[in-house]
């Protein structure tokens, strides 16, 4: 009898010191960012772009690896959208949902969504390849494009399913089209949309593997989609491989950029999905 | 009137088929279009060769990738031992023990950690592991340790995928019926005995099944165990060693991969290999997991 009573305890206790790890990892990683970082940190880093001998110390920012990224997230998440809603209302609406080939179209998507993005950017640079496109803003956003269509599909897939079937139904016996019936369902799923724009911007700011490849590196702002650009990942890691110190130093604070942006999005996107399904039952 | 709206439901349809369609047909279009650069070093190089010689000099047309497979698996085994006890515990105390309001405050940091991009991993890996590997681990079992080793490489890949196997494991958990945990506390089981005997015999396909997907996941990631493991091109005999693994090869060398030759054909060969066995592995987790899905349901 004692020794079932210890056992119990035993794994209790071992239970709560794998979950403060685990949570706690999260503290470790943003506490270590934040500590080396925050003394790097000043007005330039953000607001400036890179200017001459900024790789052996010199003035500058990085403030062209910040709007790049933005300019990748951002026109990948609209051209992933464009792509990804019909898809999802196909799929709910189209194809009624549950059948054998929504289901699998779904595992589909599952699958996509786990090929890492080393692949897709190996991928999108023989696309580019293909067409004679060089490293460029326009190959970045296509490769990050791919990276993202299959989370933005499962997401709006997942909040679609919440839409009560009876609010279809009516629509239907009101004698809808089934087009219709989707725009009905589309005005009902809009905070949901939104979640998903912020998943996917995330995921596409901080990816480094996907545009290696396609979308090169540039000191300087682009101004047309032929134009390479920098991404702030990829800036953090070239700099943290440079010997000179203060290089790395900025490094660590373009890691603190990069992390605050993704916090940012990640509590915004938890907010809005605790806020969209407290009204659903 | 009638007519329009009718055409519009049509087209839209037809519409919204083409793209769900073509983006499907993505995952076939990388596999064949990765094949079909692949195919000049595999008809120079039997596949045996490729996947089980260890010499790689690309200069001289040697293309052995035993190594980087190796790199690979060692960094992926290091990264799920850690990772799957530690996160097992975790997922049973967040839905077997903990009370509702600690439940509320964990999941959204496990939620927080998922978003945290792979570089800052890396940047992490780079500040925090390989110090603490180089001055206060490695000195204990090895004469000299630079740090960047596949155990860095590990244990960096380890914390990545807390959040994937803790979430995948809470939702198996969920499926499980309350009847039988409330079964076997009436028979006078303990907690723990009811956890051991009951709930991780139930969930034990859906364990396996994120088990797969955590290691699929770790078998991919490039640039946090990129930065941490070494990248040097020898098989590691010790988790001090140094290691190449397959992502980091591809992701290191592609700049110059067009100006020597096959180069780039080994490169896409890499690809391609990754993509095979991620599919596989995805593919097999991802049916076990529907199904369980399928049993609640019904």
């Amino acid at each position: 009898m004692k020794r079932r009573k210890f056992e119990e305890l035993f794994f209790r206790v071992l239970m709560v010191l794998a979950t403060v790890f685990v949570a706690g990892s999260f503290f470790l990683i943003v506490g270590t960012i934040f500590y080396k970082g925050a003394p790097y940190m000043n007005l330039d880093m953000i607001t400036k772009t890179p200017g001459g001998g900024f790789y052996i110390g010199k003035e500058g920012g990085i403030l062209n690896a910040i709007v790049g990224s933005m300019y990748i997230a951002g026109g990948a998440t609209i051209l992933g959208l464009l792509i990804s809603i019909p898809v999802a209302i196909y799929i709910n609406m189209y194809m009624n949902g549950k059948t054998f080939l929504a289901n699998t179209l779904r595992m589909a998507f599952d699958v996509l969504f786990g090929i890492p993005s080393i692949v897709y950017g190996a991928f999108g640079f023989l696309i580019m390849v293909y067409f004679g496109l060089r490293a460029s803003l326009l190959g970045g956003i296509i490769a990050v494009t791919l990276l993202v269509i299959p989370i933005l599909v499962r997401t709006l897939d997942e909040v679609i399913r919440t839409v009560p079937f009876e609010l279809r139904d009516a629509a239907l016996s009101l004698g809808a089209t089934r087009w219709e019936m989707a725009k009905v369902v589309l005005r009902q799923i809009r905070p949901g949309i939104f979640t998903a724009i912020l998943l996917s911007f995330g995921r596409a700011i901080g990816d480094v593997a996907s545009v290696l490849f396609t979308a090169g590196f540039s000191d300087n702002i682009p101004t047309s989609l032929h134009e390479p650009a920098a991404t702030l990942p990829l800036a953090i890691f070239f700099q943290l491989s440079s010997p000179v110190e203060e290089v790395q130093g900025r490094g660590y604070a373009s890691a603190l950029v990069l992390t605050i942006v993704v916090l940012i999005i990640t509590v915004l996107s938890e907010a809005l999905i605790k806020n969209f399904f407290k009204h659903k039952i | 009137m009638y007519k329009l709206r009718l055409f519009k439901d049509k087209f839209m349809s037809k519409l919204m088929l083409v793209l769900t369609l073509v983006s499907v047909s993505v995952l076939f279009v990388i596999g064949v279009g990765l094949y079909y650069h692949s195919i000049p070093i595999l008809r120079k190089l039997p596949l045996s060769d490729l996947l089980t010689t260890s010499v790689w000099k690309p200069l001289k047309g040697l293309f052995g990738f035993y190594p980087f497979i190796m790199g690979t698996l060692w960094v992926t085994a290091i990264s799920i031992i850690i990772a799957l006890p530690l996160c097992l515990l975790t997922a049973l105390y967040i839905n077997e023990y903990a009370p509702a309001r600690i439940r509320k405050i964990l999941t959204p940091f496990v939620n927080l950690l998922s978003g945290i991009p792979p570089v800052i991993f890396g940047v992490w890996g780079v500040l925090f592991i390989i110090p603490l590997i180089q001055d206060h681990i490695a000195p204990h079992f090895v004469a000299f340790s630079t740090g960047y080793s596949v155990l860095a490489g590990g244990i960096v890949l380890a914390v990545m995928i807390f959040p994937l196997i803790v979430s995948i494991i809470t939702e198996v958990l969920r499926t499980i019926p309350q009847d039988l945990r409330d079964a076997s506390l009436s028979l006078g089981a303990t907690k723990w005995e009811t956890t051991r005997k009951v709930i991780l015999r139930k969930a034990l396909p859906g364990i396996i099944a994120a088990l797969v997907l955590a290691i699929s996941r770790a078998f991919g990631e490039t640039i946090a165990v990129l930065m941490v493991c070494g990248n040097n091109a020898a098989v590691p005999h010790s988790v001090f060693d140094p290691g190449y693994p397959l992502p980091a090869l591809i992701a290191n060398n592609y700049g110059e991969m067009l100006s020597i030759p096959m180069y780039d054909s080994a490169l896409m060969f890499a690809a391609l290999l990754l993509f095979v066995i991620i599919l596989l592995f995805n593919l097999i987790s991802r049916v076990i997991l529907a199904r369980l899905e399928r049993k609640l349901a019904s």
